[in-house]
């Protein structure tokens, strides 16, 4: 094997990628040959390094040095002066966020500080692409193992049931007891499925995951298959994710060139086989009952429970169904026993949950920290604050399920349960940044024409109430609401919680709860005052122009789409009609002095 | 998909070569056999929901419902340049909704429709996965991130010229 002094790790995940990180990759391919250093520096593809805001990125070991938004053209001066030279190129280093750490190393930045990475340990080490680089990080060996030692699968069930790994996709089942009902199930045929259908919006662990680290998810399905009994796996993934898929078709294909996946696997007289199944784009997908009827062939309907899908779920057979993120810690725990995994977090939520931290906060991206974390250390100190200085609001976990967490409870502790009793869930692991611009009945309103159209429409409760919630909330908005709407709001929310069939229905009023819980104040300003006071609510907003500002050079009303705007040339400022003007925004934009406002 | 131009016949002849692949395999085969439908077509107008109905056995009506259940099934076609505004969370709490009004503005048209050139269609998607760049446009395959509503009219001039 040749031995190289330095590798070039550049991120290949699709933020990168869709910052041109593919042209950096090709640069460096062309540079490193051109500047002599082809056998001594190794140029590697990788998943995500987790800081998406400041890709994309670019790391040397063995330095550690992370270089952030690399443009193909730094790549030369980042080959001549680092690789071949020695020096870093500091101008494109540390973000601006992050100016305290005295290391040069990227690992000991507040970002990667106080992350813990188990379910991405490989994302952005390692070429996906390449079976090899995971074996050689203890790849394959949990499933290796079990399989030469012919071990108990009662017996791996238990440790997984011990280590109190739960469901990460957002319900949080133990892991370990759903594998035990679809065992216990007598059947000749299983099925072991795996839920890459993230649909949640600003949510992307499960494809960091897959586009990162494939082969960890193979591994954990196949010990998944042993364990159950089950031959055939199905990763149901969704279809806007071409990159992802790619490196899982790849990897899948690697694996069985190895004979790690296909017919008698380590010659233990194991077989397991894996396909992928394409979604198409409907988020009621991710509910268990729904994706099986999908992999079908069919509308993704949810149907009732019980039947559960450990006793009838894939074309009528027992199937466990897990998520791509809890699939990844299944080999760490078999590698490191289940005492350790049960060691990092809190006392009912074990282990870590990776998050996508997005919205107004200044270092977007992927982390990944222990249980028990606060939602402060993970805004403030890796999420590096809110960015131009603007007020921490709240954030939202758990998508169009889960709720808003306000400011006065930033230092609770993340677990399963510590968000549900804060009005929201864990869900698959959204983390969107909200500050104070950010108007809590206008989000609302957003998660729920998100689930108006998103409901599969089989059951009324939630076919007509989202619709209902919907209307109400436009009404608040555009400011005709009431008092009285608001009673009905909830009135709607709550029959829609307990009457639903699935658990999109059950959870799609948790937006609306959670912000009356926290921010009823808002929502009767709305009625009340007919006031937005974050000016997000156009029904809400009126524009107006600010004599002393204006400059009289009649930008605005050239470019007021209806004439609502009048005024004269440099001799008298200019104002809006208000009953004319349609809040279309054109003259806030060309305005060079700042002179239309809202109000 | 779609930038290549192909005559009805060579579209049709691609169709019948995916339709042979997936022939008889009833129900389960169904949702690929309209991926790669609609790869060929750019969207699934009904003489090739029925092509597809025969192919596998199952009524056109089942067809239809599948399509119609699930957002990246098109019964529409798409304009040469398919413009797709993110609204995931991450872009919506970043001003994508400016960006979506901006485009409806520029080229007279609402989301989910066809200008009358077929030069371009707008629609809205939930995440394409780049928050990192919130918020952020489609063209095409083309991703730009971090937009204002200002940025737009050169952006759409770009593919104007083209």
């Amino acid at each position: 094997m040749d031995l190289f002094r330095a590798h070039v790790l550049v991120c290949c995940g699709t933020g990168c990628t869709s910052s041109n990180s593919t042209k950096i990759l090709e640069q460096f391919e062309q540079q490193i040959p051109a500047q002599g250093l082809d056998k001594e520096v190794k140029v590697v593809h990788t998943g995500c390094f987790g800081l998406c805001a400041q890709g994309p990125i670019v790391v040397i070991y063995p330095e550690g040095v992370m270089y952030y938004r690399v443009t193909p053209e730094d790549v030369a001066e980042i080959v001549s002066e680092h690789l071949l030279k020695g020096r870093y190129v500091e101008r494109l280093m540390a973000p601006k966020t992050d100016k305290t750490s005295e290391s040069s190393s990227a690992n000991d930045s507040n970002f990667f500080k106080k992350q813990l990475r188990v379910a991405l340990r490989n994302c952005g080490n390692i070429n996906p692409e390449n079976i090899d680089e995971y074996i050689a990080n203890d790849g394959y060996q949990a499933l290796g193992k079990i399989l030469t030692e012919k071990r108990d699968p009662m017996d791996i069930i238990n440790e997984i049931k011990a280590s109190g790994l739960r469901g990460r996709g957002g319900g949080g089942f133990p892991t370990g007891t759903k594998w035990e009902f679809a065992a216990k199930v007598e059947n000749d045929t299983k099925y072991v499925c795996c839920n890459a259908d993230e649909g949640d919006p600003g949510a992307f662990m499960d494809r960091s995951i897959l586009e990162g680290d494939p082969h960890s998810v193979i591994e954990a399905m196949t010990i998944a298959g042993y364990c159950i009994g089950a031959h055939q796996g199905y990763v149901y993934i969704r279809a806007e994710y071409p990159i992802a898929v790619k490196r899982l078709q790849i990897a899948i294909s690697q694996a069985k060139e190895y004979g790690l996946l296909g017919e008698n696997i380590f010659d233990s007289g194991f077989s397991f086989d894996l396909d992928i199944r394409l979604g198409a784009g409907a988020f009621v997908c991710g509910e268990e009952t729904a994706l099986m009827r999908s992999i079908e062939g069919k509308r993704g309907n949810p149907t009732p429970r019980p039947p559960f899908p450990a006793v009838k779920g894939l074309f009528g057979k027992p199937t466990i169904l897990n998520n791509v993120e809890t699939y990844a810690n299944i080999p760490v725990i078999l590698n490191k026993g289940a005492e350790w995994f049960a060691s990092v977090g809190t006392e009912r939520s074990k282990g870590t949950k990776v998050f996508a931290l997005g919205g107004k906060v200044n270092n977007v991206g992927l982390v990944e920290i222990p249980m028990g974390t606060t939602v402060r250390e993970i805004v403030f100190d890796i999420g590096g604050g809110i960015p131009n200085g603007k007020a921490f609001k709240a954030v939202q976990t758990g998508g169009p399920s889960g709720g808003c967490i306000p400011a006065s409870l930033l230092d609770t502790p993340i677990d399963y349960d510590n968000l549900v009793a804060a009005g929201s869930m864990m869900g698959s692991g959204g983390m969107i940044v909200m500050d104070e611009d950010t108007c809590m009945v206008d989000i609302a309103k957003f998660f729920l024409e998100f689930t108006v159209d998103e409901s599969c429409g089989k059951c009324a409760p939630c076919r007509i109430g989202t619709k209902r919630m919907y209307e109400l909330l436009t009404k608040i908005t555009d400011g005709t609401g009431t008092l009285e709407d608001i009673d009905a709001l909830e009135e709607v929310a709550l029959s829609l919680k307990n009457g639903s069939l699935c658990a999109l229905g059950q959870t799609a009023a948790n937006p609306i709860l959670s912000t009356l819980k926290h921010f009823r104040d808002e929502y009767v300003e709305h009625v009340v005052d007919k006031k937005c006071r974050c000016h997000v609510c156009k029904g809400l907003t009126e524009y107006y122009i600010d004599p002393e500002i204006c400059k009289k050079c009649s930008l605005c009303a050239k470019k007021c789409p209806v004439n609502a705007i009048t005024g004269e040339v440099g001799k008298v400022a200019y104002s809006i009609d208000t009953t004319k003007c349609i809040k279309c925004g054109a003259c806030i934009e060309n305005c060079k002095f700042k002179a239309v406002k809202k109000r | 998909m779609g930038k290549q131009k192909m005559t009805p016949e060579e579209m049709s002849a691609k169709l019948d070569e995916v339709l042979s692949k997936f022939k008889g395999q009833g129900q389960k085969a169904l949702m690929a056999t309209l991926q790669q439908a609609q790869e060929i077509y750019g969207y699934l107008p009904l003489p090739v929901q029925r092509k597809v109905a025969d192919a596998l056995d199952v009524s056109v009506a089942e067809v239809y419902g599948v399509i119609s259940f699930y957002s990246f099934f098109s019964l529409k076609p798409k304009g040469e340049n398919a413009i797709s505004v993110c609204l995931g969370t991450a872009c919506y709490v970043k001003g994508s909704q400016a960006l979506l009004d901006k485009i409806e503005s520029e080229l007279g048209i609402k989301s989910g429709d066809v200008t009358k050139d077929g030069k371009f269609s707008i629609s809205a998607c939930r995440c394409v996965g780049a928050c990192g760049l919130a918020p952020v446009i489609m063209v095409g395959d083309d991703v730009y991130g971090r937009l204002t509503p200002d940025e737009i009219p050169g952006i759409i001039a770009k593919y104007k010229e083209a």
